[in-house]
This record gives C-alpha cells, sequence and structure tokens, in this order.
C-alpha cells in the first residue's frame, strides 16, 4: 500500500489484460475524434465491415481544418469541404455524435471535450491529436494517438499502449505579476529541452500548479507533448471540484456528488515512485518566449539569444539552421523587435481566461497599425461568453475583431496563415519551420506577452503594462 | 487485416543529420486534408525538397541522385510534434521501411510501427558514426535483421543489438495487424467493461 502514483492507478484499472514483454490492452473511457485523422479508421472500419463498439463513447467536432469567419457558408476549400463533410457521414453511419460547424456546441477539441463535461478525473481518454495532454489537468490519463489506435479504439474501445515511464514536475514558490501558465510551461521546456520528457508521463505538483484555475493547467498540460511526455496530469482538488459544479451543461446521468467522493481518492501516495523528480522555482519565472523553432527554445522575454557554444542538447547545426529560419543571430536581444502578426487562440490559450487576460491589456489602447491580429475563441460557448462579458467590444474598440472558432492559425490547415518571412507572436503551442504557414516565423507566448505586441507593433514585456 | 511482412532489410541509407526533426517537416498541415492513406509520399519534407514555385532544391538530400535505399538516417528525437499519422504514411508511401535514429518521439515510433515502418533506436556514436560513412559513401548498405534484433554495417563491421518489444516484433515479421488481435479480445472486454461498471 501507499507507493503508487496517481497515473499507475487510473492506468492500472484500465488495463484488460497485459500482454508478456509487451503493451497492455488499454481500456478508453472517452474518445474524441475530429476531421483530419478520422476519415482512414472508419475507412478500415469499413474495409474489415465492422461496426463501432462503443459509439456512445466517442465524440466528434469539426476544428482543425475549418475556416474562421463566413462559418454559416459552404467551405470554400474543396477538399478542406469534403474532409468536414466525411467526418458527418461517418459520424451518422456509424452512430457517433457530432457538433459540427455552426453547431452551438462546436469548437476546438481540448476546448469543448471540458467545457460539456465529457472530461472527468479518474478517465482514459484519447484523440488523434497530441494536445490531447490537456485533459489531463483533471487528474485524468490523456494522450494523442495516431489514426491506426483510432481505429482499434473505434473497434473495440481499447488501445495496444506500453505502460509510459512516471515523473513529478513539482513548482514551487509563487508567480510573479505578468507571469502566466503559459510561462511556466515554456519555463519548464525551455529547462528540460524539446525532448526531456519522452517516454514519460508527467505529473504536475506544488503551490503554483496548486493556485492555478483549470484554464491555466490545461495550458499547462497541453504542452506536455512539446517536451515530448506522452501526456501529463495534475491531481483534482477543489478547483476542480468547482469547475464541474460551475459547467452549464453536463451530458446525461452526469451526477457529480456522488463522483466528487470518488475523485478525492485520486492523487499520488504520499512515497510514491516516480522514475524521475523535477523541480522548479516559480518566483524564477519571467514571461517567456521562443527565438527559434522548437518549443524548448524559449527564453526569458528581456533575455539574449543563446549562443550556440552555451546550448547543451542541441547540435550546432540545428540551432543555426533554426536561427537563419527566424532571422535571428545568437547574443541578440528580441524586446523591440518589429512584429506583424499576433494570434491568440487554440487549444492552448483559446479559452475564456485567455480572452480575459488578453482584453485586460488591450482594453483602452489602441492595435499598432502594423499589427494584424487573429483573435480565435476556442470553442462557441468561448465565443458566447466573451459576447456576454463585453470583451468583443473592448476588443473592437481597440481594433481587434473576435473570429469563429477553431484550431486557426495554430497549424494554419485553413487560410489562417501567416505569410512567409513574416514574425508572428503566437499563444499557441509550435513555432515549427512552417507551421503558421510556409516561411512564418513563430514566437510562442502568453496571451498578455501577444497583446503587449499587438499594442506596441514590437516584442514587449507584458509587465510594462501591469500596475 | 494482413500487411506487408518485415524480417531483413538490406539497403542503402539516405543520412538526414538534422535533430528533432518534427512531424510538420516530415507532412506540412496543408497537405493533411486527404481522407485516403495513400500518396503522402509525394509531400514528404515538402518544403525542404520543394521551392515556393514547386522546383526541387538540389541541396535537399532527397534531390540527391547519388543517395537512394530504403533506410533513412537521422538525428536525434526523429518524428516529434503532432501525432499525425501522415507522417509514418508519407515516409513509408515515399519508399522507406526503416528510421534509424538515436532517438524518436513516442507517438511516431507507434504509429511506425503499426504501419510496419521500422524504428531503429541505435546509440549515438553508432548513429554518428554511420551518418558520416553514408555521407561519404552513399553506397554504403546496411543490414537490418527483425528476428535477431541487428543492425549492422558489413563494411566497418560495426552492430548493434536494437530494442522491440516481442509482440511488435511477432507482428512485423509475420505481417500481423493490432485491430485483428483485438477484435479477438471483444469478450474479455465485454467482461470487463461490465466488472468495472464502464
Amino acid at each position: 500500500m501507499g507507493k503508487l502514483t496517481l497515473f499507475d492507478k487510473i492506468w492500472d484499472s484500465h488495463v484488460v489484460k497485459s500482454i508478456e514483454g509487451g503493451p497492455d490492452v488499454l481500456y478508453i473511457d472517452q474518445q474524441y475524434i475530429h476531421e483530419v485523422t478520422s476519415p482512414q479508421a472508419f475507412n478500415g472500419l469499413r474495409a474489415r465491415g465492422i461496426p463501432v463498439f462503443r459509439p456512445g463513447k466517442t465524440l466528434a467536432t469539426a476544428d482543425h481544418n475549418i475556416p474562421t469567419t463566413d462559418q454559416d457558408k459552404p467551405i470554400r476549400d474543396q477538399l478542406s469541404r469534403n474532409q468536414v463533410a466525411a467526418l458527418a457521414e461517418n459520424c451518422k453511419a456509424f452512430g457517433i455524435e457530432y457538433f459540427g460547424l455552426n453547431h452551438q456546441k462546436n469548437g476546438i477539441v481540448h476546448v469543448i471535450g471540458p467545457e460539456l463535461g465529457y472530461t472527468r478525473p479518474g478517465m482514459t481518454i484519447v484523440c488523434g491529436d497530441s494536445h490531447t495532454s490537456t485533459h489531463g489537468a483533471f487528474g485524468a490519463i490523456a494522450f494523442g494517438i495516431g489514426t491506426s489506435e483510432v481505429e482499434m479504439v473505434l473497434a473495440t474501445q481499447c488501445i495496444l499502449q506500453p505502460k509510459p515511464k512516471k515523473m513529478r514536475i513539482t513548482v514551487n514558490g509563487s508567480l510573479r505579476k505578468g507571469v502566466t501558465a503559459k510561462d511556466v510551461i515554456m519555463y519548464i521546456i525551455s529547462q528540460i529541452s524539446t525532448s526531456g520528457a519522452t517516454g514519460y508521463f508527467v505529473e504536475y505538483a506544488g503551490p503554483v500548479i496548486s493556485s492555478l484555475s483549470m484554464e491555466g493547467r490545461m495550458t499547462i498540460c497541453n504542452m506536455s507533448i512539446e517536451m515530448g511526455a506522452r501526456g501529463g496530469l495534475i491531481a483534482p482538488d477543489e478547483v476542480t471540484f468547482r469547475y464541474f459544479k460551475e459547467l452549464p451543461s453536463v451530458p446525461e446521468g452526469f451526477d457529480w456528488n456522488s463522483m466528487i467522493l470518488n475523485w478525492k481518492e485520486l492523487k499520488s501516495d504520499p512515497d510514491a515512485g516516480f522514475d524521475r523528480e523535477l523541480t522548479f522555482n516559480g518566483d524564477l519565472i519571467k514571461p517567456m518566449i521562443t527565438f527559434g523553432t522548437n518549443p524548448g527554445m524559449g527564453i526569458a522575454i528581456d533575455d539574449s539569444i543563446p549562443v550556440p557554444e552555451d546550448v547543451a542538447g542541441d547540435d550546432n547545426a540545428s540551432f543555426r539552421k533554426a536561427l537563419d529560419y527566424m532571422g535571428f543571430v545568437p547574443g541578440m536581444k528580441l524586446i523591440g523587435h518589429p512584429v506583424d502578426y499576433i494570434f491568440l487562440g487554440s487549444c492552448t490559450n483559446g479559452r475564456i481566461e485567455d480572452l480575459r487576460a488578453f482584453a485586460r491589456l488591450v482594453r483602452g489602447r489602441k492595435k499598432s497599425p502594423n499589427v494584424t491580429a487573429l483573435i480565435v475563441p476556442g470553442s462557441k460557448a468561448v465565443e458566447r461568453q466573451a459576447i456576454e462579458e463585453g470583451i468583443d467590444k473592448i476588443l473592437s474598440n481597440a481594433g481587434f475583431e473576435l473570429r469563429q472558432p477553431g484550431c486557426s492559425s495554430c497549424l494554419a490547415m485553413n487560410d489562417d496563415k501567416i505569410p512567409a518571412g513574416k514574425y508572428a507572436v503566437s499563444t499557441s503551442n509550435r513555432n515549427f519551420e512552417g507551421r503558421q504557414g510556409p516561411g512564418a516565423r513563430t514566437l510562442l507566448a502568453s496571451p498578455l506577452t501577444a497583446a503587449a505586441a499587438a499594442i506596441t507593433g514590437k516584442i514587449t514585456d507584458p509587465r510594462e503594462f501591469i500596475d | 487485416m494482413p500487411k506487408e511482412k518485415l524480417n531483413i532489410l538490406e539497403s542503402r541509407c539516405v543520412p538526414l543529420p538534422l535533430e528533432n526533426v518534427d512531424t510538420d517537416q516530415i507532412i506540412p498541415a496543408r497537405f493533411l486534408s486527404a481522407t485516403s492513406r495513400e500518396g503522402f509520399g509525394e509531400n514528404l519534407f515538402r518544403d525542404w525538397r520543394y521551392d515556393k514555385t514547386g522546383n526541387l532544391k538540389p541541396d535537399f538530400i532527397l534531390n540527391n541522385p547519388a543517395y537512394s535505399g530504403k533506410i533513412l538516417v537521422a538525428g536525434k528525437n526523429f518524428g516529434s510534434g503532432s501525432s499525425r499519422e501522415h507522417a509514418v504514411w508519407a515516409v513509408y508511401d515515399y519508399g522507406f521501411r526503416a528510421v534509424v535514429s538515436s532517438f524518436f518521439a513516442d507517438i511516431f515510433r507507434n504509429n511506425a510501427l503499426n504501419n510496419g515502418l521500422l524504428p531503429v533506436i541505435v546509440p549515438e556514436k553508432f548513429l554518428q558514426d554511420l551518418l558520416s560513412m553514408v555521407q561519404k559513401n552513399p553506397e554504403t548498405i546496411v543490414r537490418i535483421d527483425v528476428q535477431n534484433q541487428t543492425i549492422t554495417v558489413p563494411a566497418s563491421g560495426q552492430s548493434h543489438f536494437f530494442e522491440i518489444n516481442p509482440y511488435k516484433k511477432e507482428c512485423l515479421i509475420k505481417g500481423l495487424d493490432d485491430i485483428d488481435y483485438l477484435l479477438g479480445l471483444k469478450d474479455l472486454i465485454a467482461s470487463f467493461e461490465s466488472e468495472k461498471n464502464r
């Protein structure tokens, strides 16, 4: 007794069978699907002539490949239109609940899952999207899978999966003014690199994590994959329980009073065995920004870009290639560098709290004329709430426009592309070459840092705007 | 459904000595709108391989006629980033059957194994030696033996025993499929559900 991690407890209770020397057959409580990574899985079911085993345990949304304007009109791009239509047809044919474009519950898969109460503590959750780790904020095992695995879950509600190792990351202290959850996770990734947690499932703990809202915790868990982790999770607590009590809509048969009793058991034992433990001091974290082409290449916003000789873990060729792509040189400071675009949104920072933070900073100010802004709510519910709270008015008074929900410029499958060579301060999760459009130069940062850049037209320390 | 079997692979290699090659480089998102698994090889490494107007970039390794083969040798942390299986389909569709690196991103590795593409993990030193050897001599042959879990470079005599879990090894050698295996467990899964009230 008393040596298990939260991860062990959830994982072990979902193992249907262990294969000798091989993976576990893991039962999945909830699957989410979207238009991009599911069509080939449905084709597979058709080729085998088999049904979806438990259609009630999969939920579908269209988010990756949709426009963020004129959503009431047909999608212009034919391939995108076909892909979204294929999802609708597949859901109908196989009996899966689908929140398509214009549905009042539509939105980014990792935003709607939690806000509609489908994601709950203690669950196993998968989706054909690496940012499925987001749902770990609720004390669930949630991770991204490939399309072959989507087909496995559709066919049998199970997946074959080797059990990852376990890491705990504790963030002590407290956060300084202008430092957000996004900065915390970007700081951790900058410290351990983009592959520092590969092979591990991470539990986040400590006073800084406990102090975060559910939105902030989702931002942290969301980017677990950016340090290579299979996923990240946070033990549920009073903040988690309050989130469920305040949910405006919940799935049928949802009885949180009885659930909450079980959820209170969901924590790592005091002397639980982790394969690796890391501790960081939250007091030292400043607003962060990336300068390169992977999320591990991040610095405090007032720091200088490192010189290659000082960079451990990255070889010089890759480091120099990244700086060439970005148009930066070693040792330079980013503060004051011109910015062409800002993007607020995505499953990392497209929730109401992110829009509120952005609006608070730009309120009573004006967007820089040099900046094109893409402000994209994570879901229809976030969009509605932003309008109810008057955030849309604050934004339009400052020269911004609220678009319609979707993944948008995070991966730029739709028209929301950053042009080649342009600099975008983006609240999304990846700064890979061409991620936001061929040749686009992405600087990852928090909603506050994006707001500061939108106002000044330059990379700006958001603390200048915060009393 | 049966898949292509893989046991012995003897081939020349294509060297890609870059670290953290992410899935957006392997197959950019704008090519993910297809609803089938075929044809992604055409856009493998699209923005490194072609310029803005669609012409081949002569300095990229895939466009160098000296290099060919069924084995891609890449720097550490290959396949990081998104879960898109399209990245594996692109590598496979182009004609590769194995990727050799010192480190793979987890999801890419799972996806590869589910599609008969073998990820071979070798020590950093082995990788660097192999990369420089192939760069010097594009005709270098590498032999991969799945049954015996070895990767050998006959010209240098270097050999390494690589890890692969026994279940996946059997799937590769026999061309077996996870879904067929799981479908065989349906009764067990159903009784798990009623037992655990799921």
